[in-house]
């Protein structure tokens, strides 16, 4: 029992670690999708944010000033979408992906200038990561039998940007369900010319709209490098930006069930480290790679409309011409 | 007096603005589009601290200075040109495939079978099985997409990229546990029977009696031409490419017009699987001889910045893909000379490449047509 227990604790432990990033950029996604820009450049602009946290962290040997340094280069990134979809009314996908490829390679090229370390950057000292928020009361209540483990393994401990995450979580169900921004927001992504009628710049809301997704996904990225890893290396986000658009998709563009479908995610992931080499009843033991597709799969198996059809908003990938 | 008051209308800019001319749109623009990005590259090889017309000056000589380097850089051309055209396939019914690199990846999969399978028979039946196999397994794994998105509504754009990971997956698994060389401790396969090889280039030649340097550029390379050809004849003049581009012009208006959008995108995505899947035959059959991890490194991804730039036409995307190869070939040589620098800047141009001819076009075009039109209507009116 008290087994079965510790290993459902650290499934959702790992659960929880990975699901952050894939939170932090599913939601960047949404502010900027609600608004009608669709960004697959989160991948991109995380690799960003993963490189400047931990080389700026590792410079400075501060980790929030490499949380800065992230979301400013998140945030340029941001702009340069905007600029070329909203300004110049440019084919969103295509920028999305110019964005992915051009910081594949400008990442671990300054990474190679700045440090020499084969694209890398140097392994960061405890004191230059983010820190672990410790909760008061773990010994008091280590006692109470479910509750004491749940609240030593999930809860204490937990970075401080998981923290935020919560937060955020929450934050961007009042903005988008209550707040006179967020109702704006998936106006202009639904019928820009409605907003355009009303006497706001749809131009202004969707440019607010990708900076905020610049931010987070800064956030992400810093996270990535500074809080659940020690440093930069090449590709470490590793499809997660993907991964995130797929679960904003899976989510249909509404913050809880995004966040349940990044949650999954994560679970799959977390169970998939857990099942390597384990032989299953029945089929044996599954080759590693198979067990490391099973996200992809799922996501596929999930898009191709088992969960029913998403319907993206309806301004969604197309520039806001003034007059036709 | 009438014509000449016409005239004069014209070129006050009542009436009808003055015409631009057409190279403009598919000469002009495309180089002020890669000059803005060479220049911004340019500020990054700076800001790492090395000269940039130094650098510049070196990766040109490498790449089309002498005989040799010039087959190292046809031979990239040749992968590019195939998965360039494979993203414009898709992009003329209006998909965005980003699939290339996985349909690449199983593409060399099925050449690498053929190759394995066929010790002992003459080169030609293997090359036509190699290109037969690579088209087949690059079909399927674009067709399969298509009809997702066609048929299931899930967006291409997501599920190529998840293809891509799985294709990387099953990859990995078929050379680690499966097609690996008995004994070997690296994840490949063994090396084919030297007879069914693809000929290189200056094999080719030598039958003929002319006498090039040896490189990996090898008959592929025709067979690219080939399918820019035959891409050319298919899209323009045949009824299915006719009906492929009138989806991707006007989905509703080719419903009316009695055109099943699903059938033509499953096709499209379909020829567009093949295309990327030659790569194979270019990689597996021509150069490396054998099937290994992560040979594609990154050409579908390439071929999304030769399509954009090569306007999706095939004249253009052999131009774009020779760009494109003299970047990887020279880029590649550059890491070698200067320590600071990496292969990596290569994707930077390439991605600052991909961003001014695709994303940001209009970025100098409503300025450069309105100066056009406007020395247009004023030769009009004198």
């Amino acid at each position: 029992m008290g087994d079965a227990l510790h290993v459902a604790l650290l499934l959702a432990d790992a659960t929880v670690r990975v699901a952050t990033p894939l939170v932090l950029a599913a939601f960047a996604a949404l502010y900027s999708e609600r608004a009608g820009v669709v960004d697959i450049g989160l991948e991109g602009k995380m690799l960003a944010g993963a490189f400047f946290a931990a080389a700026v962290a590792s410079s400075t040997g501060n980790p929030w000033l490499g949380l800065g340094a992230a979301v400013a280069a998140s945030v340029a990134l941001a702009l340069v979408h905007g600029f070329a979809c909203i300004t110049h009314k440019g084919n969103q996908v295509v920028s999305g992906m110019a964005i992915n490829i051009l910081v594949a390679g400008l990442a671990p090229t300054l990474a190679y200038a700045w440090f020499r370390q084969g694209g890398q950057t140097p392994l960061l000292p405890g004191e230059a990561r983010l820190p672990q928020i410790h909760l008061p009361g773990v010994e008091a209540l280590s006692g109470i039998p479910l509750l004491g483990p749940v609240y030593r393994e999930l809860i204490d401990d937990a970075n401080v940007l998981i923290w935020l995450t919560v937060l955020l979580v929450v934050a961007t169900h009042w903005v988008f369900t209550r707040s006179r921004f967020g109702l704006r927001l998936r106006a202009v992504g639904e019928n820009p010319s409605a907003v355009d009628t009303a006497g706001l710049s749809v131009t202004r809301l969707r440019y607010q709209a990708v900076i905020i997704t610049g931010v987070l996904t800064g956030i992400a990225g810093a996270y990535l490098s500074t809080a659940h890893g020690a440093g930069f290396v090449r590709d470490m986000t590793a499809g997660k930006g993907y991964l995130a658009l797929a679960a904003l998709i899976f989510g249909k563009w509404r913050p809880w069930p995004t966040l349940f479908a990044c949650l999954l995610f994560a679970f799959t992931d977390a169970v998939q480290v857990r099942l390597q080499g384990v032989p299953l009843p029945v089929v044996g033991v599954i080759p590693v790679q198979f067990i490391q597709m099973l996200p992809y799969v799922l996501t596929v198996l999930l898009l191709a409309g088992f969960v029913g059809r998403a319907v993206a908003p309806r301004a969604s990938g197309v520039p806001y011409v003034k007059e036709r | 007096m009438a014509q000449d008051a016409a005239q004069g209308v014209t070129g006050r800019g009542f009436g009808r603005p003055g015409e631009v001319p057409g190279w403009v749109g598919f000469a002009l623009l495309p180089l002020l589009n890669l000059l803005a990005a060479l220049v911004l590259s340019g500020l990054v090889i700076l800001v790492i601290g090395e000269n940039p017309l130094d650098v510049l000056a070196l990766l040109v000589t490498e790449a089309v200075g002498y005989p040799e380097a010039i087959g190292y850089t046809l031979y990239y051309t040749t992968s590019y040109i195939f998965t360039g055209l494979a993203v414009a396939i898709a992009f003329h019914c209006g998909l965005f495939n980003i699939g290339g690199e996985g349909q690449a990846y199983l593409g060399g999969l099925g050449a690498g079978l053929v190759g394995l399978a066929l010790t002992g028979w003459p080169w030609p039946v293997a090359a036509l099985g190699a290109v037969a196999l690579s088209a087949l397994f690059g079909a399927v794994w674009g067709a399969v997409p298509g009809w997702l998105q066609a048929r299931r509504g899930s967006h291409i754009v997501i599920t190529t990229i998840m293809f891509n990971f799985i294709a990387a997956a099953i990859m990995t698994y078929l050379l680690v546990d499966v097609l690996i060389r008995p004994g070997s401790q690296s994840p490949e396969t063994r090396e084919f029977d030297p007879g069914v090889w693809l000929p290189t280039m200056d094999r080719a030649l030598g039958w003929f009696g002319v006498a090039i340097p040896a490189s990996p550029l090898n008959l592929s390379f025709l067979w690219a031409l080939a399918c820019c050809a035959l891409f050319y004849l298919f899209l323009w003049r045949t009824r299915w490419g006719y009906e492929i581009r009138t989806v991707g012009r006007n989905e509703r208006a080719a419903v009316y017009a009695g055109i099943s959008p699903a059938r033509n995108i499953i096709l499209a995505m379909a020829i567009s699987g093949a295309l990327a899947g030659f790569v194979g035959v270019n990689e597996i059959m021509g150069v490396q001889h054998r099937i290994l991890l992560n040979f594609t490194g990154g050409v579908g991804f390439v071929g999304i910045a030769v399509a954009l730039m090569g306007r999706n036409h095939p004249v253009g995307i052999v131009l774009a893909a020779l760009l494109f190869g003299v970047l990887a070939q020279g880029g590649g040589q550059v890491s070698f000379e200067y320590p600071t620098v990496n292969r990596e800047l290569v994707m930077v141009i390439q991605g600052l490449v991909i961003l001014f001819a695709g994303a940001l076009e209009n970025l100098f075009k409503p300025r450069v047509e309105a100066l056009f039109r406007r020395r247009a209507g004023g030769t009009a009116h004198g």
